[in-house]
């Protein structure tokens, strides 16, 4: 039990002035902009609307100075601001064939129509420091090459589909108003109660358990059918205007999970799907929803579940960072009261086992 | 909800293409082009502009069951006309600003006499900015466009 305690007020206000002190680092040195977040570290703004659950750079890039770049308490903060806004309703959902695609590939095919398109990745970098960055310079803007107009970017699941060797996903699935954000999570989850958590959830934590599925705890054998990463439009209908109209363009990423299954009693072989989506350019958390997406289907798909992955309730239980940083780091709080009676009980135990075991030594010797 | 709702007037369907095209504007860009306009009908604020957050839905593997993929901010203002037309602007993002001139533009836009000159004047200059920012995605996207060689199969026997 958790007893409070009260004062230490000036420390306190003193810690804080000290974490501003330490977050504006050394005075000889221009402070960070806000832009400058956004634009040169894009990628943990990205993790930080994906986790944070809340789509706007400048706000990410906000938490992530105040934080000191300590992304999960970045998230945290971007978590708590959303909470003091109203909601206005939910989108339409989002098309992403509709989407301006900065790079698109699979790992299935190799002659998709409309083309493997790298983009900007780190997949062919030879991870190599490049001390060239440690000194300024300007950089020559990217290449460009001539654009194959009208040139559409199908969804490669949907080839397959055609052909019956993939499963179509679910076009219902449970209640499609639900939300983890307004209504507490009830297990067993529905699908799409199960994505809104693995795309809130903490990219090591979901990382770490698809890695799990792979290494053969709940293997379901994976292939990339498509990646992409782009801009797509998001499409609102307010009441007041009775029609729909694009809001805002979103950069999102997109990992459809392509797996080999051997079929069930009712299922033929086939393969099947688990699905990731994320704000901004975040593949490796893409991918890994993707995986645990796919492995929490056990039960859907008549696989033993075995493994820590295929387990919803620890899964759905354990990907939120602010609830397991929250939990964990409250160890930290005083816990003095608390510890006096365990204290109290470890010293009346103490006593007794050396009671009984002088008492033994008694008896042996009396023998 | 997850029907698109398509306008079903000429009128509707020339406001769905202003608003979208105001509100995915860059905002600074979009105060400028309403600045160079210059005097407009005086309009009064029915909603002040107001920032809340709109579910961003998303479909399982893209074609399926829609989910919750997570929030974005937004900001909206509505306008009234003296003459009664009233407008609405939602716009993607904290733009106070930007939302209450697309309410504006989305008034005056149903008068006749300034239909053609907003469409000259911020419209179709925003449409040609956001096509050029479009293809310029695309052209660098293309430049990364890579064929690979699977060599075990084509390298024959």
């Amino acid at each position: 039990m958790y007893v409070a305690v009260k004062g230490g007020e000036t420390a306190i206000a003193n810690s804080l002035d000290l974490v501003a002190d330490k977050r504006r680092g050394s005075r000889d040195l221009a402070e960070l902009t806000l832009e400058q977040i956004d634009q040169q570290l894009g990628l943990a703004v990205d993790r930080v609307m994906t986790e944070g659950s809340c789509y706007d750079r400048a706000l990410a890039a906000l938490a992530i100075k105040q934080a000191r770049g300590d992304l999960v308490e970045a998230i945290f903060l971007l978590r708590a601001y959303r909470t003091t806004l109203p909601r206005f309703g939910d989108t339409q959902p989002l098309d992403t064939t509709q989407m301006v695609a900065e790079r698109r590939i699979s790992s299935t095919f190799k002659d998709v129509p409309g083309g493997q398109v790298l983009g900007p990745t780190y997949d062919y970098t030879h991870r190599l420091l490049d001390f060239s960055l440690a000194a300024a310079g300007e950089r020559p803007e990217a290449p460009t090459a001539p654009v194959d107009a009208g040139q559409a970017l199908p969804r490669v699941g949907d080839i397959l589909e055609r052909e019956g060797m993939l499963e179509p996903p679910p076009a219902q699935d449970g209640d499609a108003s639900q939300d983890i954000t307004r209504t507490p999570l009830v297990l067993p989850a529905d699908r799409p109660v199960r994505l809104q958590n693995l795309a809130r959830g903490d990219e090591g934590f979901l990382l770490a358990l698809g890695y799990s599925t792979q290494r053969g705890y709940g293997n379901n054998h994976p292939f990339v059918g498509e990646i992409r990463y782009g801009q797509v439009p998001v499409a609102f209908a307010p009441e007041e205007l009775g029609f729909e109209i694009e809001i805002a363009e979103i950069d999102v990423t997109e990992c459809d999970m392509v797996n080999q299954f051997a079929g069930a009693h009712n299922i033929p072989p086939q393969f099947t799907r688990g699905y990731g989506l994320a704000f901004g350019h975040a593949e490796r958390k893409a991918m890994a929803m993707a995986l645990v997406d796919r492995a929490l289907r056990a039960g859907e798909l008549s696989e033993n579940a075995t493994s820590p992955a295929q387990d919803e309730e620890f899964v759905l239980s354990h990907s939120d960072s602010v609830e397991a940083s929250g939990f964990v780091q409250h160890l930290k709080l005083p816990h003095y009261v608390d510890f006096q009676s365990e204290l109290v009980v470890v010293r009346t135990l103490r006593a007794e086992v050396e009671e009984r075991n002088r008492q033994t030594v008694l008896d042996q010797a009396a023998e | 909800m997850a029907a698109s709702i398509v306008p079903d007037t000429d009128a509707q369907k020339r406001r769905q293409r202003w608003l979208s095209l105001l509100a995915k504007a860059p905002a600074g860009r979009l105060e400028a082009l309403w600045a160079e306009v210059g005097a407009v009908p005086a309009y009064t604020l029915l909603r002040r502009p107001e920032i809340g957050l709109v579910m961003v839905k998303g479909r399982i593997s893209g074609s399926g069951a829609p989910f919750c993929a997570g929030e974005m901010t937004v900001t909206r203002a509505a306008v009234r006309l003296e003459s009664g037309e009233i407008g609405h602007g939602y716009v993607g993002g904290r733009h106070p600003r930007q939302a209450e001139i697309v309410a504006a533009i989305d008034a005056l836009g149903q008068k006749p006499d300034w239909r053609k000159p907003l469409e000259d004047k911020i419209v179709a200059p925003l449409a040609h900015e956001a096509e050029g920012r479009r293809q310029l995605v695309r052209a660098r996207a293309a430049a990364t466009k890579v064929d690979f060689f699977t060599v075990a199969r084509e390298a024959g026997t």
